[in-house]
């Protein structure tokens, strides 16, 4: 069952050289995936139709040829956006931030408790939170340090790969208020995890009230500790330092407790030596999943394919420009488009094999469109930090490879079709 | 357009199976009521919602938090000193328990890494970086040292908090740091914090 469940690791030239030394021809296909594109079965045993498979087992697994893997760094590891379809983030390539590890807690002993500006303080259970009414969302998760540039052999994992999208399941934080009841000067909580960092964050009463959650499951299974089991705080589109896993405790009070988190982290620079602080919405933004480095690609057809996402809403449009920002296109978005939330866009095009550059801007329902880089750079006077959104362009060679633009246009926004 | 797209996705999210029976096409709002009548629809809240006129004045799950449930957990303080135990420190001491305690992951002189510079006039540092000096017993005490997280005495804590506001210049050497004086230090990098301004829209900030 061990071997079943858990197949050894085998990395791509490992298993190019197994498959062929077994007489099958597995090549690099357009999307960087292996496949099958010639030659039949030497013998009997490698033909599958020829040989018994296992039977049903307990667990499922992935296929050795394709062993996606996260990015990882001593603070966080990284969603491989350029190997997903869609926009559903499978539960173990979630990115991953966290401060002080993942801490092992004992589902049978865990609290919550809800304390401060209330008139019950209450503790509860894992069993006591499953026990209210219910809801799923369907949401991105995105940590608001999450932009990488410079170096022009950056993946999408590499430059914004610290964004996800999930499933959530648990009880509307309103509905737990509503149970312990607000007292009326109460206008901020704050949310304590309880792993090895002890996270704290300030969140106004007015996001618990709207769309913030308890969250207990992910994706249709117990959220994974990487993601806050037994239970965390979830607040859509919002910067996800603030959604605290593996929460023990929230304090109801009239005022924020700035806490590290909210004072010496996460805030940003921005012009006349000014500080932004609780600056905690994600704003608009896309990225090209395909072609991008490190894939090559050919002349003719292709499908431009990417994600786009607001944490204030719905995606409205997206545009593709196909000539380093001289004329943008509608992509195609997939249906149905959630508020806050992944939308998988597409744009068809036949690439004459000339060197050009390619990327996508995002727009949102509020009427907020994804900056250039050079127009954040100008806005805020400061060349990165948190909350950096720009538009990603990629550079296709003569040769079909691909790579991270360096350059972005500034000022000229591009024509939009009329029509 | 996008309206029966929220409408058919939700109801095949919520209700997939009560639905199969009632009418799919006109006023969805209607037959959502009358097929669950306990929520409400998407146009009245913006997330899967879940409508409380229906609902018992208390669900009565979970129990009453003690005083002492609530002090087990409850280390927080804030920027007014709420939260703040008994106990004192002066600079001197507190270099002591920073050079055993922390130097090896904020260097000697606190600005030289390999992690989070501390003490700086130039880079991000508590001199130029942090607004309230409750922020600083708050966090030692929660999380620090990284390896040893949340071993250190209030009396430490309070004693690094002095040695390190002092050698940021922001209060002298011989300042004694307790519940009362704490919050009444003022941070250098207060001055700097302005709220979030983005609001959406076209406008890049």
């Amino acid at each position: 069952m061990k071997e079943d469940n858990h197949p050894e690791k085998i990395n791509r030239r490992q298993l190019i050289g197994r498959v062929a030394a077994m007489g099958l021809v597995l090549t690099q296909g357009p999307f960087e995936r292996v496949i099958q594109t010639a030659g039949l079965p030497m013998s009997a045993s490698d033909d599958p139709t020829k040989k018994l498979g296992p039977f049903p087992g307990k667990v499922g697994t992935r296929s050795p040829a394709e062993q996606l893997e996260k990015f990882t760094s001593f603070t966080s590891s990284r969603s491989p956006l350029q190997d997903f379809y869609g926009t559903i983030t499978p539960s173990d390539l979630h990115f991953e931030r966290h401060h002080g590890g993942v801490p092992a807690i004992d589902p049978e002993k865990y609290e919550l408790i809800i304390h401060g500006m209330v008139e019950r303080p209450l503790k509860f259970t894992l069993n006591d939170l499953k026990r209210f009414p219910s809801v799923s969302q369907i949401r991105f998760l995105e940590c608001s340090g999450n932009y990488r540039g410079g170096n022009e052999e950056l993946t999408p994992q590499q430059i914004c790969g610290l964004t996800s999208q999930s499933e959530w399941t648990g009880v509307m934080l309103s509905t737990l208020f509503r149970e312990v009841g607000l007292k009326p000067k109460a206008s901020w909580f704050l949310a304590e995890g309880g792993d090895a960092a002890v996270m704290t964050r300030s969140i106004p009463i007015s996001k618990g009230l709207d769309d913030a959650m308890i969250v207990y499951a992910q994706n249709g299974e117990a959220v994974r500790p990487e993601q806050g089991y037994p239970a965390r705080l979830f607040l859509p589109g919002w910067e996800g330092n603030t959604s605290i896993k593996w929460i023990r405790r929230i304090e109801v009070s009239d005022s924020p407790f700035m806490t590290r988190e909210e004072t010496s982290k996460y805030t940003e620079r921005i012009k006349d030596g000014k500080i932004r602080q609780f600056s905690v919405v994600m704003d608009a933004r896309s990225i090209i999943t395909f072609p991008t480095f490190p894939v090559s690609v050919e002349k003719g057809w292709m499908e431009i394919r990417g994600i786009a996402w607001s944490g204030r809403g719905k995606i409205t449009t997206v545009e593709v420009s196909v000539d380093n920002g001289k004329n943008w296109y509608p992509a195609r978005l997939q249906d149905p488009v959630l508020d806050k939330a992944h939308t998988a866009f597409r744009f068809l095009w036949q690439w004459d094999g000339r060197e050009t550059v390619i990327m996508s801007r995002a727009y949102d329902e509020t009427g907020y469109r994804q900056p250039f880089l050079q127009e954040l750079v100008e806005a805020r006077g400061s060349s990165g930090g948190y909350h950096f959104n720009p538009v990603t362009p990629w550079r296709l060679k003569p040769d079909g490879q691909v790579v991270l633009a360096s350059e972005t246009p500034g000022r000229g926004r591009g024509r939009r079709p009329t029509a | 357009m996008m309206d029966f797209t929220k409408y058919g996705f939700m109801l095949s999210l919520l209700c997939a199976a009560a639905c199969s029976g009632s009418p799919r096409t006109g006023d969805l709002s209607n037959a959502y009521r009358d097929i669950a009548p306990t929520a409400s629809t998407v146009s009245e809240r913006r997330v899967p919602a879940v409508q409380e006129a229906a609902w018992p004045e208390r669900f009565a799950f979970g129990t009453i938090a003690s005083k002492a449930d609530i002090k087990r957990w409850d280390i927080d303080v804030k920027p007014d000193g709420q939260g703040l135990p008994n106990g004192k420190g002066k600079a001197e001491e507190g270099e002591a328990v920073y050079r055993a305690k922390c130097a090896a992951c904020h260097g000697m002189n606190g600005d030289e890494g390999p992690y989070d510079v501390l003490i700086s006039s130039e880079k991000k540092s508590i001199g130029t970086y942090w607004p309230y000096a409750t922020t600083l017993f708050d966090y030692i005490r929660r999380t620090m040292p990284f390896n040893m997280p949340g071993t250190l005495t209030d009396e430490e804590v309070y004693q690094l908090t002095a040695y390190l506001l002092s050698a940021n210049g922001i209060i002298d050497s011989n300042e004694v740091m307790d519940a009362k004086r704490l919050p009444r230090v003022e941070m250098p990098a207060r001055a700097s914090f302005v709220p979030d301004d983005r609001k959406g829209g076209p406008e890049i900030k």
